[in-house]
């Protein structure tokens, strides 16, 4: 499988990174080597095997829905770039 | 008299509770050692003052007798451990300035314990590396060289770091992380001992996360026996992280008997690669005789998938980075990225994500978006779960029919020159990975135990993989092996 530009473009927009038009065919021409190693993976007879969920066999452990922790806003806050009035504060969404 | 910093964990442990050594005395030693290190680029962040208040604390348990086999053992920490008001940014510049408000289990238990924290120790960013050179710290490099030329090795990755503290004698142990290989490969290169534990066994609370179906945090150690210690005081269950196993953590220490007679060791054949150095199979049948010589039975075995585990694990572990590298949005951690005027959230997004992370980073988190995204998740996503069921599947066959432990090559070559592989394609790269992947897709232990060193003078390393939940034994079979290859070598002080 072969990735194109425009795939890159879409890729790098789906991902939320930007890259610059000029370093998309770069991008692109490493996408298609990664992929192009992966198509190894067709060879493999998959028929009637079950996608793995769990990589060892147990059953997630259940507790009591109850908090446990909270009243740590200045904590959750410490380390934001911007905090502000006890939240976190962005460019705007909405207009 | 050897210095305090160049003993064993186990060492130490016994001089301490003597009373022939003090922890502050020990803790001393390694801060100097780091110091003259830092050539090395292995300690990129420095606790001196949290290691002293530890060692003083340490002091005072041993005094009063009964302490743990860690109390008072200055360790390395990896830079993907969250460590409570010390940097902890998964050696990439997306998490600059990030002092978590919290301590991962990992390190609390170490804590507990008596263990002293000298640092944090570089790494591949968000461990997504084999040679330490994604690192916004820069690389680290390995103790060893290659005789006299001066050129500058990897120590491996992405536990590189830790590889090449341990291995220049700046700390007794560290703790690494094994994704696809990451304590394993970089213990290998650097002579050292690294054992990946079972998926479940130590908990992942509060390790940045990589790919959660794979990663698995684990000691790298001067010894087996350092590696049994070190390990009894990092395993077990943690309520916080819901995949960690209630089990009970069996004494590691004590399972080193040495004796594996009438065990059954498992050479698959598919591990044979093309154009795999003559000097990796030598050290392969070195490491089967000396097994055998201690009463193992060796069998022939196949584990027919796993020319297949390496594009499964490139594509899984992508797939899971792409989802657990998404919280990284410059909001509410980390760096954000300054914005023109008129940029809106989406731009902020992009340029932080653009900014903070690495090409190898953004590489990964580009497949794994791709092999995620409607109309390809069955082509890739969910193709590589199914072959990698099959991978599992492989292993579980072989220990049903008795197999109690495989001996595989660590790595396909000893350490690469930091640089000789600028301008390989990032395929490559991840050969590197071949002979271990196969172990973190179907969760079982492994183990790298140094064994020889190669024309260069380069140590070289053998794997050993054991039963889900045996770490016990792995380690006792790992013991024989360091036994009979009586691995002394150190790398020349050049630094």
């Amino acid at each position: 499988m072969s990735i194109d530009i425009a795939t890159a473009r879409k890729v790098a927009k789906l991902a939320r990174i930007r890259v610059e038009e000029a370093d998309l065919p770069k991008l692109a021409d490493q996408l298609s080597g990664i992929l192009g190693f992966m198509e190894q993976l067709n060879e493999v007879n998959v028929e009637g095997v079950e996608p793995m969920v769990s990589v060892t066999p147990m059953r997630l452990k259940r507790r009591i829905d109850v908090v446990t922790d909270g009243n740590i806003q200045a904590q959750v806050l410490a380390n934001a770039p911007d905090a502000r009035e006890g939240f976190f504060a962005v460019p705007k969404v909405v207009e | 008299m050897t210095n305090p910093n160049e003993l064993t964990i186990a060492a130490a442990r016994d001089a301490l509770r003597k009373g022939e050594l003090s922890a502050v005395d020990l803790t001393m030693a390694c801060l100097t050692a780091i110091d003259a290190g830092d050539a090395l680029n292995a300690f990129v962040h420095k606790t001196p003052d949290i290691a002293l208040d530890q060692a003083r604390a340490a002091d005072a348990r041993l005094k009063a007798g009964e302490a743990p086999d860690l109390c008072g053992i200055p360790l390395g920490i990896k830079d993907l451990f969250c460590t409570k008001s010390v940097p902890s940014q998964a050696a990439s510049n997306i998490l600059k300035g990030f002092k978590p408000e919290y301590e991962s289990t990992v390190t609390t238990k170490l804590f507990d314990a008596g263990a002293v924290m000298l640092g944090k120790l570089n790494m591949d960013e968000f461990a997504m590396g084999s040679s330490n050179e994604t690192s916004a710290y820069g690389n680290a490099v390995s103790p060893w060289r290659r005789g006299n030329d001066t050129a500058a090795l990897t120590p491996g990755g992405s536990s590189g770091g830790s590889a090449a503290a341990v291995a220049a004698d700046l700390c007794l142990g560290a703790t690494g992380t094994d994704t696809g290989g990451s304590i394993r490969q970089p213990a290998a290169f650097t002579g050292i001992v690294g054992i990946k534990p079972t998926y479940g066994r130590v908990s992942r609370w509060g390790i940045v996360a990589f790919a959660s179906s794979l990663d698995q945090a684990g000691p790298m150690a001067k010894s087996v026996r350092d590696a049994a210690i070190f390990l009894s005081a990092m395993a077990g269950h943690d309520p916080k992280d819901s995949t960690s196993a209630d089990l009970m953590v069996p004494d590691f220490e004590a399972a080193l008997t040495g004796d594996i007679r009438g065990k059954k060791i498992g050479i698959p054949r598919e591990y044979r690669m093309d154009g795999m150095p003559a000097e990796i199979e030598a050290l392969w049948q070195q490491g089967i005789a000396m097994l055998k010589d201690a009463g193992a039975e060796i069998v022939d075995i196949s584990l027919p998938h796993t020319k297949y585990a390496l594009p499964a694990y490139y594509v899984i572990a992508p797939a899971e980075a792409s989802s657990n590298l998404a919280r990284y949005d410059g909001v509410r951690y980390g760096h954000r990225a300054k914005l023109a005027s008129g940029d809106g959230i989406t731009e902020m997004y992009e340029k932080t994500r653009a900014e903070g992370f690495g090409p190898e980073v953004q590489r990964r988190i580009m497949v794994g978006t791709y092999v995620l995204s409607a109309g390809f998740y069955d082509a890739y996503y969910n193709r590589a779960r199914k072959v990698r069921a099959l991978i599992k599947r492989d292993f579980e066959q072989v220990f049903d029919a008795g197999i109690d432990a495989i001996l595989t090559p660590a790595t396909p070559s000893s350490a690469f020159g930091l640089g000789e592989m600028a301008n390989a394609d990032p395929v490559e790269m991840y050969l590197n990975d071949v002979f271990t992947v196969t172990v973190n897709l179907a969760g079982l232990p492994g183990i790298s135990v140094p064994v020889g060193l190669d024309a260069k003078g380069l140590p070289l390393g053998l794997q050993l993989i054991g039963r889900p939940w045996d770490e016990a034994g792995l380690l006792n079979h790992a013991y024989v092996l360091e036994r009979a290859a009586g691995f002394v070598s150190k790398p020349a002080k050049w630094w």
